[in-house]
């Protein structure tokens, strides 16, 4: 059956029975508004859902008791045991024919004539017990049903493209007959003119759905919990085995081995309930591919092979994103014209083949396309004028290998930027998004010919196979999906770690590997083992292959991959921890972080990963912020901080409404104002539109941009200050001059009361808003931060210096909390501390400090000043919670 | 389990008086500190501590507590006092915070103490910085003083290092 329709039944069965229950209490309680409206919306929901499906007999029906109940809603028919019944009998007939649907996919032949009539009648205020004799005779909104039958079958089968090849023609449909009615029921009295009765072809199929037997929904948390529970129970399993092992006269060998195979057992069972077909996440793409070869003027054709295959549903969230990016990309830049096809001597119509199948635990996506290829000249002139490698170090590179560089971070080769996807931006993305899984990505790709992209994922995130591998007297995890080979290495044998400068190399195959020793990365200290020998684990990160340097390899171990504590996180070498069979807690290794920590150009590290520590500290210091670049009205480079923003949207402007004659859309269900830089700029009324959505809460406003260009992280400094509404400054950003944008003035435009509203949500009780003293010789972060707390709720006064604040205080201004930088010009933060602590009016006011540099020592330092807390500049979050303690703190002292 | 003796105690106590507060006691260099006893998950001896690279000094390790794996955090070094010398082996309390569960490693543990909001008071300003960010308040016990840890923000990492 398919599966649109069975979960349609099993729902509806399970409505059905509420309303039963629903039902005999409102006869009880007539006027209990809240019993009412429950069942107006089961119905309504029904009727909704048969509507979608093709099922206009149960529509009819649906329909038909819906207006009566939306009469007892509004009060205008009162609730009698005789319209109850009449619901009854509604309710009765729709199990009816919901039965019959489960046996054979299409509704049943017949005719809810007097039915309906009798529905309408007492919709109508008429005839209360509504003889449907009587009613029989108008037919005024009833549906001929002979006519309406033959195309149900086939209105069914349109929903249902997958459908078994058993589509039971309606003529067949007359199925043993049944009881109509189980007359009992909620019923007590007769049911007067039962219409039942005057439907001879009616048929049941027992009553009760067996469908709606055969599934049950299971919450999601559950299955999550079982899965939590069965990866203890693979882990107590091994952790017995080991103990037994050696031991080949243990008792326990046979009851263990059962309990091993039952574990297996378990541990796939529910593993399978987690599973989906691949194809759900397929579901969009003909539709995205269609309509990228109408705007394209392409011709394409999707090709989906083994839209079945099944996987973990955590992992196919994951994958649902890059997959659709990378049909996208297929679409977009590979496929060609039609002339230009034709030109090649290929044919006109353009290919993406989509495949999936298992191999080994594993699941393997395949996305290729007849399309041109990379170009590679292209690919390397961008990657030169990005500065991503020199010109030297790409004529030492294969054209496989220049091709790995539209992984990287910050690379597009499409002049245009022509689609978004809405979570990120670019091929860097999707491999991140597949490594952060276990997955690897691959890329093969022939100039005229095509290219194909090959992603391997685990099959589950929860058990993966590992290797265990000792260094300096510790453990350690590494995924073997990751690991190629082994290799020993001793004095004597043939294979040798040399040194260049200090940088280890192994000669492997005529090949020279990169090492990198696992105890230098990771602090671990100790001497090497005196016996001479280490091993290699011979590890791949996409096509990069590098070598760890360890001191002894285990065996491999099948583990349950659980997140490291928040503290630990900031960690990229490690991806988790485990317990293993013997109970002790072992991390687990990030293959990608060790990769990135080499130094190699390393295609490996992605945007967000820093390797080590040292990098973390120079990221710090250089006051680095994350820019959302973009394109609107003109050629102009704008760009907005990336933390304001929420999301990235494209709209389909065939949905953009107007309300007071400015844009807006439907967006999560609110409407959502659309904001444009330019205010002359003119949309265009059909398409899509890349749209910034900076929400707050409920509220969300859309600015609308041409193209989204990059997202960067830079080293900010506003050079040029402009006097324009709208705008903080211009700055360079990747080496070109870019305007920033304020949000919080267009925060504004779509809410005048954007800031105003939100201090009543936020702070209810209290008979204002909280007032911030913002005090930060930079105009840049003022800007920055005003809206960003503005929109916290809070009440922004901002000042550049210190001297100005004085003057504030001594003007007689009162605030509820002073944040104040620590560098700046004239006074300093500290001394500006203690000049506030020492006299006037706002020495109990809190104050927190803001840094780039929060050392230790400039934590103490400023206690002792009197600032009550400290926070890193750049981390929103941080400062607003911090704010909010602050606060909290204040007012329980006082 | 040391747990549930903990919790039958503090039940019993809790319906001698409402208008006390009951603390596991540990001890960090003879200072005596305490954790209320509802957020204290158990109480362990010595353990098998898996180091980890890299970690802020703070962070022991970790270890497996019936299957959890729990993150050990030095109190010490979290205090600004020297780190115990190896020789000695320390006691833990472990506590939730975040829906994680952490061991507090310190000296020694101490008996529950029911504690009477009498004898609470607020942490004197003199008191160091650092321990006024992890001190809850001070209670005046007959021959001593007990500090109350402040768990929350002892195990939050995020708020003074900026990331």
């Amino acid at each position: 059956m398919d599966d649109l329709l069975s979960e349609f039944l099993t729902e509806t069965s399970e409505s059905l029975s509420t309303l039963d229950v629903e039902l005999v209490k409102l006869e009880q309680n007539p006027n209990d508004p809240r019993i009412l409206q429950n069942i107006f919306r089961l119905v309504h929901t029904i009727k909704g859902t048969c509507g979608f499906l093709g099922l206009p007999r149960l529509e009819v029906v649906a329909h038909a008791a819906e207006n009566v109940l939306g009469k007892f809603r509004d009060g205008e028919l009162e609730v009698t045991p005789a319209a109850v019944t009449l619901i009854l009998t509604s309710i009765d007939r729709i199990k009816l024919i919901l039965s019959h649907l489960e046996q054979t996919e299409s509704e049943p032949e017949g005719n809810d004539e007097e039915l309906i009539a009798a529905l309408n009648a007492m919709a109508e205020g008429r005839a209360e017990p509504a003889a449907p004799a009587a009613s029989q005779a108008e037919e005024t909104d009833g549906i001929d049903e002979a006519e309406a039958a033959p195309d149900e079958a086939p209105a069914v089968e349109d929903v249902a493209p997958f459908d078994e090849p058993e589509p039971a023609p309606p003529a067949v449909a007359p199925a043993p007959p049944a009881p109509v009615e189980e007359p009992a029921k909620p019923q007590k009295k007769a049911v007067p003119a039962a219409p039942a009765a005057t439907a001879p072809a009616e048929t049941a199929g027992g009553g009760e759905s067996s469908v709606a037997q055969q599934s049950i929904r299971v919450n999601v948390e559950l299955l999550e919990n079982l899965m939590t529970l069965v990866s203890e129970l693979v882990l107590t399993r091994n952790q017995l085995l080991q103990m037994v092992r050696g031991k080949d006269d243990s008792e326990f060998a046979t009851p263990l081995q059962r309990l091993s195979h039952i574990t297996t057992d378990l541990q796939e069972g529910v593993m399978k309930t987690r599973m989906q077909p691949i194809g759900n996440a397929w579901a969009k793409l003909p539709r995205i591919v269609r309509d990228l070869s109408v705007e394209t003027h392409k011709k394409i054709d999707l090709q989906m092979i083994g839209a079945e295959t099944e996987l973990d549903r955590q992992v196919l969230e994951l994958i649902k994103d890059p997959l659709t990016h990378m049909v996208r990309n297929s679409a977009d830049h590979g496929i060609e014209g039609p002339d230009e096809r034709r030109a090649h001597g290929k044919p006109e119509t353009g290919k993406i083949v989509l495949n999936a199948y298992h191999e080994g635990g594993h699941i393997i996506i395949e996305i290729s396309d007849d399309g041109r290829g990379l170009n590679i000249n292209r690919i390397r002139a961008k990657i030169i004028s990005n500065g991503l490698a020199t010109e030297a170090e790409l004529d030492a590179m294969n054209d496989q290998q220049i091709a790995q560089f539209i992984f990287k971070p910050g690379f597009s080769t499409a002049e245009k930027v022509t689609s978004v996807s809405g979570r990120g931006v670019g091929m860097d993305v999707v491999r991140t998004n597949i490594e952060k899984i276990g997955g690897t990505i691959e890329l093969k790709s022939v100039q005229g010919r095509g290219s194909t992209f090959t992603i391997k994922i685990p099959l589950t995130l929860a058990i993966v196979s590992a290797l265990i591998v000792e260094c300096g007297g510790e453990r350690f995890a590494i995924p073997q999906i990751s690991v190629l080979e082994l290799v020993r290495v001793t004095t004597t044998s043939e294979h040798s770690i040399e040194v260049i400068n200090n940088a280890p190399v192994l000669r492997l195959r005529d090949r020279l590997l990169p090492l990198v020793s696992l105890r230098n990365l990771l602090e671990l200290g100790g001497e090497e083992d005196e016996r001479g020998e280490t091993f290699i684990v011979v590890t791949q990160v996409g096509n990069y292959t590098f070598g760890i340097i360890v001191d002894r390899v285990f065996d491999t171990e099948e583990i349950v991959v659980k997140p490291v504590a928040p503290i630990l996180r900031h960690i990229t070498m490690f991806s988790g921890n485990t317990i293993l069979g013997d109970g002790s807690v072992i991390m687990i290794l990030d293959p990608n972080g060790i990769a990135g920590a080499t130094g190699e150009v390393a295609m490996a590290a992605g945007s967000g990963q820093i390797a080590g520590k040292e990098a973390v500290r120079d990221a710090r210091a250089g006051e680095r912020t994350s820019l959302l670049v973009f394109r609107t009205g003109g050629q102009d480079l704008k760009a907005v901080p990336l933390a304001l923003v929420a999301r990235l949207e494209e709209i389909d402007l065939t949905t953009v409404e107007h309300s007071h004659g400015k844009p807006v859309v439907q967006y999560r269900g609110h409407l959502m104002p659309l904001i444009s830089i330019d205010p002359y700029y003119q949309m265009q009324s059909e398409g899509s539109q890349p749209v910034l959505v900076f929400s707050d809460r409920e509220r969300s406003m859309g600015l609308v941009v041409d193209e989204i260009v990059d997202i960067v992280d830079e080293h900010l400094k506003v050079q040029l200050a402009v006097n324009q509404p709208g705008l903080i400054g211009t700055a360079v950003v990747a080496s070109k001059a870019t305007d920033l944008i304020d949000a919080g003035y267009y925060l504004t435009q779509a809410y005048s009361d954007w800031f105003g509203s939100l201090d009543e949500d936020t702070y209810g009780e209290e008979d204002h808003a909280k007032r911030v003293l913002l005090v930060d010789d930079s105009p840049f972060f003022l800007n920055l931060l005003t809206p960003l707390l503005s929109v916290a709720g809070y009440e922004v006064t901002s000042v550049e210096s210190a001297d100005r604040a004085l003057a504030l205080r001594d003007g007689g201004d009162d605030f509820d909390i002073i944040v104040s930088d620590i560098e700046m010009p004239g006074m300093s933060g500290f001394d500006f501390a203690e000049a506030v602590r020492r006299e006037g009016r706002w020495q109990a006011t809190p104050m927190v400090a803001l840094s780039s540099h929060a050392t230790e020592k400039d934590f103490e330092r400023g206690r002792e000043v009197g600032f009550n807390d400290y926070v890193a500049k750049f981390d929103r979050d941080a400062l607003l919670q911090t704010l909010a303690q602050t606060l909290a703190d204040a007012k329980g002292a006082a | 389990m040391s747990k549930s003796v903990v919790v039958s105690s503090q039940r019993a106590l809790r319906e001698v008086s409402a208008e006390t507060q009951d603390y596991v006691t540990m001890f960090i260099d003879r200072q005596m500190f305490g954790v209320p006893v509802l957020t204290v998950q158990d109480v362990l001896g010595p353990q098998r501590i898996t180091r980890i690279p890299l970690a802020p000094p703070e962070v022991a390790g970790s270890l497996n507590l019936r299957g959890r794996i729990v993150t050990a955090i030095d109190v010490r070094p979290r205090l600004g006092l020297a780190k115990r010398s190896t020789a000695e082996k320390g006691m833990s309390v472990v506590v939730e915070f975040g829906g994680e569960l952490y061991s507090l490693n310190v000296d020694s543990v101490g008996e529950v103490l029911s504690l009477p909001a009498a004898a609470f008071e607020r942490n004197p300003p003199t008191l160091d910085p650092l321990w006024r960010e992890y001190s809850a308040g001070i209670y005046r016990l007959e021959n001593k003083l007990l500090v109350v840890l402040d768990v929350a923000r002892l195990l939050d990492f995020t708020r003074n290092e900026g990331n």
